[in-house]
């Protein structure tokens, strides 16, 4: 089995460089690259190659994008062993200001240590480099048979509010509150930001999911805002869809949906299920946009310290 | 206790040859006979409320069904729109009285000021657990084989509180409340269910990494009575985790028992593997009050082309009717229904088009009502 982890996650960042003339799971960097490179000098790109089988698989990226000749010069980074002061966690501020420089990095895999008194890494990046969106794009890779070969869609997941704002509290004994909290701000930038993805990567429709029905008054603002940024783009045609309609339509018939854009949790549950259909965590890029034209892209799965240093 | 246990003891009888070989089941055995107390025959009233949408077509095939069969209930009609402001009076005094409610689809508007009348009706009559079978039928393919899953819910607190406010202009909160009382009633209907029914596993499933006051209460409750039940096996899974391993390998799950709003997605999600929300059913039960409806309706009632057609599927209340005759205890009743439905779609001929054929819903109740014996 670390055998099989190792194999696809090397044939999707082979097949990410070397199918990118015609259709492929990378296409997000494809075009990235593309607009970036057309400038001479070599594009600046901050790498985190993380733990367990980060740098393996961060040595295999580089490889390969030296053998395709992509004009790329990798600033390597290395999560510290003590707490910096300045960002109260194990990555230093060299990292966070290398990524605010280059615009544009490359996270493997971070295990947060156990410890007491720091905040996890993913969590420490997202804030503070307000990481406000994850794009998700899921393609059937050709050449790995899974029972969904149709898969063609972008999930958008707000990525700081909602659900996992970590607001709880006990009220008495035995009852616990969490808080799910939605703002107009935050949903109009990552509608924004939706629209924006959709309009320059040619897809004609975007789905917001919502349970509006029930949480009227969060997922109502949520909609609200998609619908203000959605008739500025009147050409991509929106629609609304309920989520437990929307997972339903997706094991049935994932073909139905282009760019989906929702809030924190169900954007969590949709873009796995999402990766799901396609074969899995190990085949799935990813990409976290954040304010000020940072995008850091990462490999959703985890370190998997047991099978590290266990392929060539 | 043996009034009860009897019909249990011929259900798990009765059961188990048909889970192993699902043709076997077809071919109905005369198991040990169910020994009813003189005057169990006599016909039970049961609150019947058509609903909106494809509720009323649905419902309509219940009740012909049932005359056909002779099946000692009668149904006492209660008009109820999801645009209603609460449900009526009269409607919830007939639940109480009848203890037993078979139901259409009732709309939620998206958005507007009414709150869901389906969530009304669960909270008022507290019915705490919400079951959704979903499983493969013989005869109906699918793109995941030997799928048979349980998902139990919890009704009625979760994120559907419906408690929200708007603290400044632009920023709104809900708040989740999660109550050890509402977790360990569920997890403890989860398990007895699982042990009636003879299923081995139970799996919780949460989002404890994140939230970990809420969902680690709630996992903590079904822990404690998971050292009840040693004979079951129990264990946790990340939502996030538990969608992408239905999509891949459903075959692992058994029993889930989780949160409710979890629960709304992975009994849609296992109910589109399993063949579609059409044919999945599915109930609602409390201590006192028991609420049947199509298993797992994602939200919406089917739209105005299936309603002119008349081309809404009616096996999902179908068998969630055999399902409320078995908690009625009449199982004869119910497996000869199941028998009926399960005959139908396994030869294929009447299918309605969300199963990918293209019979009105008259002739699939014509169908079951010809293959009942």
């Amino acid at each position: 089995m670390a055998s099989q982890i190792a194999r696809r996650m090397l044939r999707s960042y082979a097949k990410g460089i070397f199918c990118s003339p015609k259709n492929s799971g990378a296409r997000v960097f494809d075009r990235n690259f593309t607009t970036a490179a057309s400038e001479s000098n070599l594009i600046r790109a901050t790498l985190f190659p993380g733990d367990g089988i980060g740098p393996e698989i961060a040595n295999s990226v580089k490889q390969i994008f030296s053998s395709a000749d992509v004009p790329i010069e990798w600033e390597e980074h290395y999560v510290g062993q003590e707490i910096d002061p300045r960002t109260q966690s194990f990555l230093t501020w060299e990292s966070l200001e290398s990524v605010r420089k280059n615009k544009v990095g490359l996270k493997g895999p971070m295990a947060t240590p156990i410890g007491k008194g720091h905040r996890s890494l993913n969590l420490t990046l997202r804030k503070e480099l307000n990481l406000y969106a994850n794009v998700r794009p899921c393609y059937s890779l050709p050449g790995y048979k899974t029972r969904y070969d149709d898969v063609n869609l972008i999930t958008i997941r707000e990525n700081t509010e909602g659900e996992y704002s970590g607001l709880e509290h006990q009220v008495v004994r035995g009852v616990v509150e969490s808080l799910k909290i939605i703002t107009r701000q935050a949903s109009l930038r990552v509608a924004e930001y939706a629209f924006h993805y959709a309009k320059t990567h040619g897809r004609d429709r975007v789905s917001a999911i919502h349970k509006a029905n029930i949480m009227q008054k969060t997922d109502g603002l949520f909609l609200k805002c998609c619908r203000e940024v959605a008739e500025k783009y009147p050409e991509i045609k929106y629609e609304e869809v309920v989520i437990d309609n929307c997972c339903m339509m997706l094991v049935k018939n994932p073909a139905l949906f282009d760019v989906l854009v929702m809030p924190n949790l169900y954007g969590d549950i949709i873009s796995d299920l999402c990766a799901g259909l396609i074969g899995g965590l190990g085949l799935t890029p990813s990409c976290n946009i954040g304010e000020g034209d940072i995008a850091l892209a990462e490999a959703v799965h985890g370190s998997a310290p047991d099978i590290a240093g266990k392929i060539q | 206790m043996a009034r009860r246990t009897l019909p249990i003891l011929n259900q798990l009888c009765a059961r188990s040859p048909s889970h192993l070989h699902p043709l076997l089941g077809l071919i109905s055995t005369r198991s040990v006979t169910y020994m009813p107390r003189p005057g169990d025959g006599s016909p039970r009233p049961v609150t019947l409320i058509p609903g909106d949408g494809i509720g009323p077509l649905v419902t309509g095939a219940v009740e012909q069904v049932m005359e056909a069969m002779h099946a000692p209930v009668y149904f006492e009609r209660y008009d109820v729109h999801g645009d209603m402001n609460k449900v009526p009076q009269e409607v919830m005094d007939s639940i109480r009285k009848n203890k037993v409610c078979l139901k259409g689809g009732l709309i939620t508007p998206v958005g507007g000021g009414v709150s869901s009348l389906n969530v009304q009706l669960r909270k008022e009559l507290d019915l705490y657990a919400s079951l959704v079978n979903c499983f493969n039928l013989p005869g109906l393919p699918t793109r995941h084989e030997n799928v048979d899953i349980v998902v139990i819910r919890e009704n009625t607190e979760g994120e559907y509180s419906g408690l929200e406010h708007e603290v400044v202009p632009g920023v709104v909160e809900s708040l989740k409340v999660i109550t050890k009382f509402c977790s360990e009633r569920v997890a403890q209907y989860a398990f007895e269910y699982s042990y009636l029914n003879n299923r081995k596993k139970v799996t919780a499933v949460h989002k404890a990494n994140i939230m970990k006051l809420a969902d680690g209460l709630f996992l903590e409750s079904c822990r404690e009575v998971a050292s009840k039940y040693p004979s079951i096996k129990y264990n946790e899974i990340i939502v996030d985790n538990c969608c992408m391993q239905l999509v891949s390998k459903p075959e692992q799950f058994d029993v889930m028992v989780t949160p409710n709003l979890y629960g709304n997605l992975v009994a849609n999600t296992a109910a589109g593997i399993a063949g579609g929300t059409g044919v999945m059913p599915g109930g609602n039960v409390g201590a006192d009050h028991a609420v049947f409806e199509q298993g797992a309706s994602a939200g919406n009632v089917g739209n105005e082309k299936l309603l002119e057609q008349k081309k809404a599927n009616p096996v999902a209340l179908l068998l969630s009717s055999a399902m409320m005759l078995r908690h009625l205890q009449f199982p004869s009743f119910a497996d000869r229904l199941e028998t009926a439905v399960k005959r139908v779609i396994s030869e294929g001929k009447y299918m309605t088009k969300d199963l990918g054929g293209d019979s009105t819903t008259q002739e699939v109740v014509d169908a079951v009502i010809a293959n009942l014996d």
